[in-house]
């Protein structure tokens, strides 16, 4: 395992309500600098919306999201994407009637204004040799395993520190999905630390380097990928062992 | 006249007319395609749009009774009366979209289209308070010259229309295709919750179609006033619901889909009123529509890429 950085991202006793649902109960986690971190969990556990107010997309009621130090649970999303998060969508989300190249540039919607535009799509582009065969196809006619690279792509195109992922294998073949998870790796090796949600737990550890266990939105398991794998409780929940 | 002939000068009127739909559609469409919301305040935007622009020429000194324009001063007449028109029903756009739609926007159901009709109601007796219940002449500054192509002729004030019309929405297809700001209202329109993970400011976005929606309504308002050279406060619904089923034939939240609707309209307007009679008008275009919606229900242009998942 690589030494880890400083604390990069910082969620402390976050809670939060959907109308009268308290969806999460004091959820508290961290991420290190050149990490990959998983939160696992089923249904309805609260982890997207454990990723959402890291974006800025749902507020938490109580409790404190800080990144590199700074509290940023009230700023807007374009601020947060701004300031180096970047997510991978649910579903991957592409924009169905733009081409490829045009989905790449939404992606760097809040750097519009900077250079670098070439490099950075260079830089994505050498990724995904795919997409740059393909650039001037619409998004919404690619196979979901392209959509996917595709919704990764786009979010690296900010130069992202922290990459949000929710459910990067959702519906893929087992093949794809392990593609993706070695594009997941080698992201990270260059430098972008992340944050992976799954339901695929077993993939998930085998990349991450710490990972979290959300049960009714509260956290109820943390450790190394090694402890969770070994962990009787994850065994039995998840990985279907004895 | 020979039947080619009448077909050829029907065809003109109906383009020019067309023009004038595919304006009105535009707006309609856009707002529909960003937040899925009929947007009937349109029409009396559009109404609201021929005042300002009688009120545009008033300042610059333009009234019923002046003579026509020619030469230089007809050219920067109709430049200020553009722009000066299209900013200020933009800005009404915008402030209705401000004041009366932005706090229902997560409201589900019909609340957010019934307030739009009120909002109509408001402009309809705003200006009919103002100017009372009868029709106003407008200025009629474009000279009334005319060619002959065949046994038809062509009148200067068409072309003007036509050309105009046809920059407009150039310019609006340049800025939707083209620019940053409009690739950003298409990925709103397309998926409104990715583009703000994306750091798309959707409320921004949402205001700027509404300016450019009822900017486009204002050039449409100052195509009715120069064309049939009148305005009341009543005029909003007959020529808003043409323009409405335009956007609807097209294939409501395509904008290449309501230009098309909107001269099929202008030129089914005047084919038809030439062929049947003026007073089956309506009665042709809402038929068409009936048709159109049975065998294509998207429309004309409507969601025809495939959305794979």
């Amino acid at each position: 395992m690589r030494a880890p950085g400083g604390v990069l991202l910082d969620v402390r006793d976050v809670h939060t309500h959907y109308g009268s649902l308290h969806v999460l109960k004091g959820v508290s986690y961290e991420i290190r600098e050149g990490e990959i971190v998983s939160l696992l969990g089923g249904n309805a556990s609260g982890k997207s919306t454990t990723m959402k107010t890291v974006l800025g997309l749902v507020r938490p009621t109580e409790g404190t999201v800080s990144f590199r130090g700074q509290p940023i649970h009230a700023l807007r999303t374009s601020e947060i994407v701004k300031r180096g998060i970047a997510p991978v969508p649910e579903g991957r989300r592409v924009f169905p009637r733009m081409t490829i190249l045009e989905n790449l540039e939404m992606g760097r919607y809040t750097r519009r204004a900077e250079p670098g535009w070439a490099d950075e799509l260079e830089r994505v582009f050498g990724l995904f040799p795919l997409l740059k065969e393909r650039r001037s196809q619409l998004a919404g006619t690619l196979s979901g395993g392209e959509q996917q690279m595709l919704a990764i792509g786009r979010a690296l195109m900010t130069q992202p520190t922290l990459l949000c992922m929710d459910e990067p294998s959702m519906g893929l073949a087992p093949k794809l999905v392990e593609q993706v998870f070695d594009i997941i790796r080698a992201i990270n090796e260059q430098g972008t630390t992340i944050f992976v949600i799954e339901q695929n737990v077993n993939m998930a550890l085998s990349i991450a380097d710490r990972g979290y266990v959300l049960q009714m939105g509260e956290v109820v398991l943390a450790g190394s990928a090694q402890e969770l794998l070994e962990n009787p409780l994850i065994q039995k929940a998840y990985l279907g062992g004895a | 006249m020979s039947t080619l002939d009448v077909l050829v000068q029907q065809v003109v009127n109906g383009l020019a007319l067309g023009m004038m739909y595919a304006l009105l559609a535009l707006g309609f469409t856009m707002v529909y395609g960003i937040i899925e919301l009929i947007n009937f305040s349109h029409f009396s935007v559009f109404m609201t749009g021929t005042f300002v622009g009688l009120v545009v020429l008033e300042l610059m000194g333009v009234t019923a009774v002046s003579k026509s324009l020619t030469g230089f001063a007809l050219v920067s007449t109709l430049v200020v009366l553009f722009l000066a028109t299209m900013t200020t029903t933009g800005l009404l756009g915008v402030l209705i979209e401000r004041i009366c739609l932005r706090s229902l926007r997560h409201v589900a159901g019909t609340a957010p289209m019934i307030t739009t009709i009120g909002v109509a109601f408001i402009l309809i007796n705003a200006m009919l308070l103002i100017w009372g219940p009868q029709a106003q002449r407008f200025p009629q500054l474009l000279p009334n010259w005319r060619w002959a192509v065949g046994a038809a002729e062509i009148t200067f004030k068409q072309v003007v229309l036509f050309v105009v019309g046809l920059v407009l929405m150039l310019a609006l297809s340049h800025l939707v295709q083209r620019t940053t700001l409009g690739k950003a209202m298409r990925a709103t329109a397309q998926d409104a919750d990715a583009a703000r993970m994306m750091g798309i400011d959707v409320d921004r976005v949402v205001v700027l179609t509404f300016f450019l929606g009822s900017a486009l309504a204002g050039a449409g308002s100052l195509f009715f006033g120069l064309y049939y050279g009148f305005t009341g406060y009543y005029i909003g619904y007959t020529t808003g619901l043409r323009a409405f089923t335009s956007a609807v034939l097209g294939g409501i939240g395509s904008i290449p889909g309501a230009v098309l609707g909107g001269i099929f309209i202008g030129l089914t307007q005047s084919l038809g009123g030439q062929l049947l009679g003026v007073k089956w008008t309506d009665v042709i275009i809402f038929s068409l529509l009936i048709v159109v919606m049975v065998f294509r229900p998207n429309g004309l242009l409507g969601a025809r890429i495939p959305q794979r998942a």
